[in-house]
């Protein structure tokens, strides 16, 4: 038990690099996979809550310049969606690595100040954007969905109270259109928390071994020749997490449906990963 | 492949541009795109026919059977793909070591001795005489399956759904004619479920589409090793040598990615109309009234 704490102490917050330098070589024990995966999560859980937080307002802006009659926001939107969606993540993550990596490496000079180029290809923040405009292509698509679902008589109803514009908007419009995406938003989430396991067996490498819960899973099962002990560990994880994701989100969704009798249904456990 | 292409060093321009896309290592890259699709008609229809076991057993009258369907459906879905795609291979592949370990080798010697996974030469599976391909077909066979293991889950809950949303008076219908229940199965249920069951399935089309990069995590030379391999920057030594170009080969996969995905959208458009023909759906009522007007 005590051997085990120790381990904790070791490893707990291996991922971010502080604690034992070097990782378990031979002789592993459960405690030591239980501790190194889940220190990995910290970087999942990093990914997932940063990325949803800026693409949830990239998302906004996108589903609004989609449903815009003006040419030069839809047409724009409408590509960005098509792009992000018609390709694989896996790709995408490629396609900004070896891009990234082409910036000049001594900084960009740009009015006078010099800004530097290399942390873009680090992993926390060249993955950090990929997902981040990822998931806003997805989500765009989810609240255009809803946005075009809102029924008319809301909105003739702000009209008889005479809201226009951005009051209508943001009293009538934004809150129906969140209340109606907000279940296959949801579902978006845990692929997006699902998809935060590709970061470090894409492109971007995994600097000093700090890398995230498969990562470090596959380096167990790379090494005892066993995947019936990591690989499950990770599993048991996600599943885990994405209990406490769905019940985040349905407090969000009986908040949303609050004033609806009868709507305070909680969300099913239904993560059918279809975006 | 071109004459011109002899020496290289000499070649300028457009010239230089043909012959470098047209070397040796390319065609390889432009036949592992095969290589994918062939993974996609493989995967496919094995995926659809273990979701459509799936989906059977999840309804079935015998209890273990209903379990195992419900089970399977669920585990995946709770858990990231990529995780199985590492897991499957491996696990299969020492599943099969294990089998014939215990058939053909000493079965007192045990298979984990620490940290090893030991099996006899005659075990091994492929042999390690066995020539290269067979290698390699091992490998893209274990990607099938891995792939097949995922997607068959999730064509299970779009078929299990898809039966569940048949309406339930066709089925009463069917059986107030006397027929057995397989009878109804075969005749009324499968036959229509399509309809519903398709815009899941096109959704899993394209889930699988983006899915096939990874077929580059389980070690087989796809598009994506390639794209690496050649992107690289090339130096004086080799015959065409370049910079850092490993965007520009990205950039062709993800507009080849791009390519499939917008012409399958196409494709499944087409068969949500043939398949709404004559149903008691919104779709089908749509048809049904503009061929009436036309």
């Amino acid at each position: 038990m005590n051997q085990c704490l120790q381990t904790i102490a070791d490893y707990g917050l291996r991922s971010i690099g502080i604690g034992e330098r070097l990782l378990p070589r031979t002789d592993f024990t459960l405690c030591q996979q239980f501790t190194l995966i889940g220190s990995g999560l910290i970087w999942n859980l990093y990914f997932v809550a940063l990325s949803l937080t800026f693409g949830f307002v990239l998302a906004n802006g996108l589903a609004l310049a989609k449903a815009s009659r003006n040419p030069w926001l839809r047409c724009p939107a409408n590509g960005f969606i098509f792009v992000f969606r018609g390709s694989p993540l896996f790709i995408q993550f490629f396609l900004a690595y070896s891009a990234l990596v082409l910036l000049p490496r001594d900084g960009v000079q740009l009015f006078g100040l010099s800004l530097s180029t290399g942390w873009l290809t680090r992993a926390w923040a060249g993955a950090l954007i990929v997902l981040t405009l990822n998931t806003a292509a997805y989500s765009a698509e989810i609240f255009h969905g809803a946005l075009m679902n809102v029924p008319k008589g809301d909105l003739e109803a702000a009209d008889a109270y005479g809201m226009t514009g951005w009051k209508r908007f943001r009293r009538i419009v934004w809150p129906t259109m969140m209340r109606l995406a907000w279940p296959a938003y949801t579902n978006e989430a845990i692929f997006l928390f699902h998809a935060t396991t590709l970061v470090f067996f894409s492109a971007f490498p995994a600097i000093q071994q700090m890398g995230d819960s498969l990562y470090y899973a596959s380096y167990f099962a790379d090494k005892t020749f066993n995947p019936f002990v990591a690989y499950p560990i990770v599993a048991g994880y996600f599943i885990l997490l994405t209990l406490c994701l769905i019940g985040l989100f349905g407090v969000v969704n009986r908040r949303l449906n609050r004033h609806l009798p009868g709507a305070a249904k909680p969300l099913r456990y239904r993560p059918n990963l279809f975006r | 492949m071109f004459a011109m292409c002899a020496d290289p060093k000499a070649l300028e321009g457009l010239a230089w541009m043909l012959c470098y896309l047209t070397s040796g290592t390319h065609m390889l890259f432009y036949a592992s795109f095969g290589t994918v699709l062939g993974l996609l008609a493989v995967t496919a229809p094995a995926a659809l026919l273990l979701g459509f076991l799936g989906a059977l057993a999840a309804r079935s009258p015998v209890a273990p059977l209903r379990w195992i369907g419900r089970t399977y459906a669920a585990i995946v879905r709770g858990v990231p793909d990529v995780v199985f795609f590492l897991f499957v291979p491996i696990a299969l592949d020492q599943g099969i070591e294990w089998l014939r370990s215990r058939v053909l080798c000493d079965p007192s010697v045990p298979v984990r001795q620490g940290n090893e996974f030991v099996v006899c030469a005659a075990a091994k599976m492929p042999l390690s005489t066995s020539p290269e391909w067979v290698h390699d077909l091992y490998g893209i066979a274990l990607a099938v399956a891995a792939f097949a293991f995922v997607f068959g889950a999730f064509a299970a809950n779009v078929l299990y759904g898809a039966m569940g949303a048949v309406p339930r008076a066709q089925l009463e219908t069917a059986e107030a004619y006397g027929m057995t229940p397989r009878q109804i199965d075969r005749r009324i249920l499968i036959p229509q479920m399509w309809t519903y069951a398709l815009p899941g399935l096109s959704n899993l089309w394209m889930i699988l589409i983006k899915a096939t990069p990874l077929l580059f995590l389980l070690g087989v030379e796809d598009i994506v090793y390639w794209a690496r391999e050649l992107g690289g920057s090339k130096t004086s030594t080799y015959a065409y040598p370049h910079g850092d170009w490993r965007v520009w080969y990205f950039l062709a996969l993800l507009g080849f990615y791009l390519g499939m995905t917008w012409v399958s959208q196409r494709i499944i458009d087409r068969m949500a109309a043939r398949l709404s023909r004559g149903q008691a759906t919104m779709a089908g009522e749509a048809i049904r009234k503009a061929g009436t007007t036309a």
